[in-house]
């Protein structure tokens, strides 16, 4: 069992918790992952990792609360104990001196990639970071990202906080030259972003939250073209040069499970129930 | 007992074909005590018993037979034990017929003794018992052993070690320990219920065994050593999927066979949604690929609910990998054997999802590296076959993290360790491996041979670093 240490709200149906586990904090590398198993009949949920406290022997992942298992999650509390924690998985994310680098991380993705650009800071880069949620209300580690920001930018959605849509980054490529981009998020934004830096051949590191099952390498349901080839998004990744990623293939197997997914999701609005203890 | 008699196998029991398609409870039911007594009988004690010679790990046949003869059938377990610690894993997936029993006597005549049927047996009237838990036998210097991998091999040299008096602490990936046993077998041939019991018993016997830890990631190698391990077991097994790298393999339907089976098996698909994780399958069925995995794939799609379920196999019938009782079931169970035939491409529907495959007719040439006939693409012979889920399980390959991650362990092109045969020792000081990672894909009793040559050898190394002190 592991314990779940602190859990805070970020934004409605956002969570960030903190789970005790030395072993993990102490090997955990920005860009790595964590399979979650809440109980013995759920499944396994792969969430990027989003800091370490190794003082205190803690590793964080932050969750939005939209299928059943992080649904299930949200209704758990500092103190009880979720039944398996796997990690780190996959590889860390490339950290090194670029020189300017462009970040972009969408919604509950902003949490994980602050751990980035924490490294990245590191390791004497210009950051020029975006945030971006769908709406005001849905932005999340705006603060952090701000604090190792060399230049920050908010954008939603909705355009109800700084930037409408995310559209003004073709104006911040055009007037700067970048060594290394990273972005975090929902692949549809993956694939905008990706579509954006394209044109000037920009290295566009994307970290991709395929389905997944086992998360070591054994079951290949996180497969992805990159290249032309196919890859393992747990063993090979999960970052890859997004200028490379088959996204429209990435996006028709994330909906392998949507029928699923929703009837699970269902069945747990309906009937209630969380997770099993003890 | 005549000679008439004694020609002839007690049958076992299997759950009605009709009934099993429908649930994944155990096909193979077992014997009685009174079929094992008649089983037994049949055993002629052979003063020079040459079904041992077949065995990987050396079991004592005869003398087991001998106590269920008496109606000791806890000594018989215990007996068993001595050399195998999963006697009731081994009494329902070993092929026995390549093994004991191909070497028995009376098979010269007749049906040789069901061993496998009787090692079942006593197991499980054992298990159902109580398992009594032997003493240490404390032989020599003893040091602190790190098992990679808990699935048969590593289970087998965790149960010799720790009974030597070694500690042991054995690291799993997954959430459960057991390895294919687990994730890859399924229920109605190897109940999880019974490699959790043997697990338990290994646990009992002093192992500590370490789940959701990826040796390779959380430690590696090197960091094991430094954490106070004299000497490390790699027994991480082929988790790795072999895809056949054709267009449209991507798309959604297609499974490997390893996340097919982990969704059903380790994860309990088949009761989605009251456990968390689905798994889908159409009406029509393909299994590419022709060994037990396959078989186990294609009977789940069925059990299931698929309404036609294909075997896609390039060789002939004769060449199946898999075992013949196995290919059998699966015929009974009324799964279509689509022989001689190889899959060329999936095609899908505007949605993604596999809507049809591609094949091409092969022919048997001349005999390749294995001996067995090659397939030969027949020109101008591609067909479509009408399906909506297709499983891949042509093979396994081991998974290179921890070759990735220790530097002075050789490998193979393949990316099998290289070990020393008869000690199991690997090219890095202190590491031994045994099992599927030095074999590539093979049967569970020779992972467990791997795994007893391998402990002796862990053994022998301690004593050489600790003895004289």
């Amino acid at each position: 069992m592991y314990e779940i240490v602190t859990k805070t709200e970020l934004a409605p149906n956002i969570y960030l918790i903190e789970l005790a586990s030395a072993d993990i904090a102490n090997k955990s590398n920005p860009g790595q992952f964590l399979i979650l198993r809440l109980d013995d009949k759920g499944e396994r949920v792969p969430l990027t990792i989003a800091g370490v406290d190794l003082d205190k022997g803690t590793v964080s992942t932050a969750f939005h609360a939209v299928g059943r298992t992080t649904k299930k999650l949200a209704k758990l509390n500092a103190g009880d104990s979720i039944m398996d924690v796997s990690g780190p998985l996959g590889n860390p994310a490339e950290v090194g001196n670029f020189g300017k680098v462009l970040l972009v991380g969408g919604g509950v993705w902003c949490a994980p990639l602050y751990y980035v650009a924490q490294a990245l800071k590191m390791n004497n880069n210009k950051l020029v970071v975006v945030a971006a949620g769908r709406t005001q209300n849905d932005m999340v580690y705006e603060n952090e990202l701000k604090s190792v920001a060399d230049e920050f930018h908010v954008a939603t959605d909705d355009g109800s906080k700084g930037n409408d849509g995310l559209g003004f980054l073709a104006d911040i490529l055009k007037a700067q030259k970048f060594d290394h981009a990273v972005v975090m998020g929902p692949v549809s934004a993956l694939k905008k972003v990706v579509e954006m830096t394209k044109p000037y051949n920009l290295k566009t590191m994307v970290t991709l939250a395929s389905l997944m099952v086992d998360g070591t390498g054994m079951c290949g349901a996180c497969r992805v073209t990159v290249g032309g080839e196919t890859k393992f998004a747990c063993m090979d990744g999960p970052e890859f040069n997004g200028l490379e990623v088959d996204f429209d293939e990435l996006v028709q197997r994330q909906r392998v499970y949507l029928p699923e997914e929703r009837m699970a999701s269902m069945i747990h609005d309906k009937l209630g129930g969380g997770v099993k203890r003890g | 007992m005549d000679k008439e008699q004694r020609k002839h196998e007690t049958p076992m029991a299997k759950q009605d074909v009709l009934d099993r398609i429908h649930n994944f409870y155990e096909v193979a039911l077992g014997y009685t005590e009174e079929q094992a007594l008649a089983e037994a009988e049949r055993c002629l004690q052979c003063p020079n018993p040459r079904c041992v010679q077949g065995c990987p790990v050396d079991v004592p046949i005869p003398q087991f037979i001998k106590l269920i003869k008496e109606h000791n059938f806890v000594g018989a377990s215990e007996k068993i034990k001595e050399k195998n610690s999963l006697p009731a894993v081994c009494g329902r997936v070993c092929p026995q017929e390549n093994q004991c029993q191909k070497f028995c006597v009376i098979g010269k005549m007749g049906d040789p003794i069901s061993i496998g049927r009787l090692e079942r047996f006593v197991s499980d009237y054992e298990r159902n018992q109580g398992v009594t838990i032997p003493e240490k036998q404390k032989a020599g210097a003893t040091g602190k052993v790190a098992i990679v991998g808990s699935g048969p091999a590593g289970l087998t040299v965790a149960a010799d070690l720790v009974k030597l008096g070694h500690e042991v602490v054995m690291f799993e990936s997954l959430h459960s320990a057991g390895g294919v046993l687990m994730y890859g077998i399924p229920q109605f041939r190897l109940p999880k219920e019974i490699v959790q019991a043997e697990v338990d018993y290994i646990k009992k016997l002093g192992v500590e065994v370490k789940t959701n830890y990826t040796i390779g990631r959380i430690f590696t190698i090197d960091e094991l050593f430094e954490n106070g391990f004299d000497a490390i077991f790699v027994g991480s097994g082929a988790g790795l999927p072999r895809f056949m790298r054709i267009p449209g393999e991507n798309l959604g339907g297609v499974y490997s066979a390893n996340e097919f089976l982990i969704r059903v098996n380790l994860m309990k698909g088949y009761k989605f949604p009251e456990y968390d994780t689905p798994i889908r399958i159409g009406k029509n069925v393909a299994v590419i690929g022709g060994g037990n995995v396959a078989m186990d794939s294609a009977r789940c799609s069925l059990r299931l609910g698929a309404e036609k379920v294909y075997i896609v196999y390039r060789r002939s019938r004769d060449e199946l990998p898999a075992r013949e009782e196995e290919a059998e079931n699966a015929e009974e169970e009324g799964i279509i054997f689509t022989l001689l035939t190889n899959p060329t491409k999936f095609v899908g529907d505007e949605s993604g999802w596999v809507n049809g495959m591609e094949c091409i007719k092969m022919e048997l040439g001349e005999p390749d590296a294995s001996g067995r006939r090659r397939p030969v693409p027949i020109e101008g012979s591609e067909f479509m076959m009408d399906i909506d889920t297709a499983i891949i399980a042509i093979g396994q390959t081991p998974n290179p993290l921890i070759q990735r991650t220790t530097e002075g362990l050789e490998t193979t092109k393949w990316g099998t360790i290289i070990v020393n045969e008869e000690t199991g020792a690997a090219t890095k000081e202190g590491v031994y491996a045994g099992g599927d990672v030095v074999s590539g894909a093979a049967t569970v009793i020779s992972a467990m041979g791997a795994g007893k040559t391998a402990a002796a050898g862990i053994h022998d190394y301690i004593q050489k670093k600790k003895g004289g002190k």
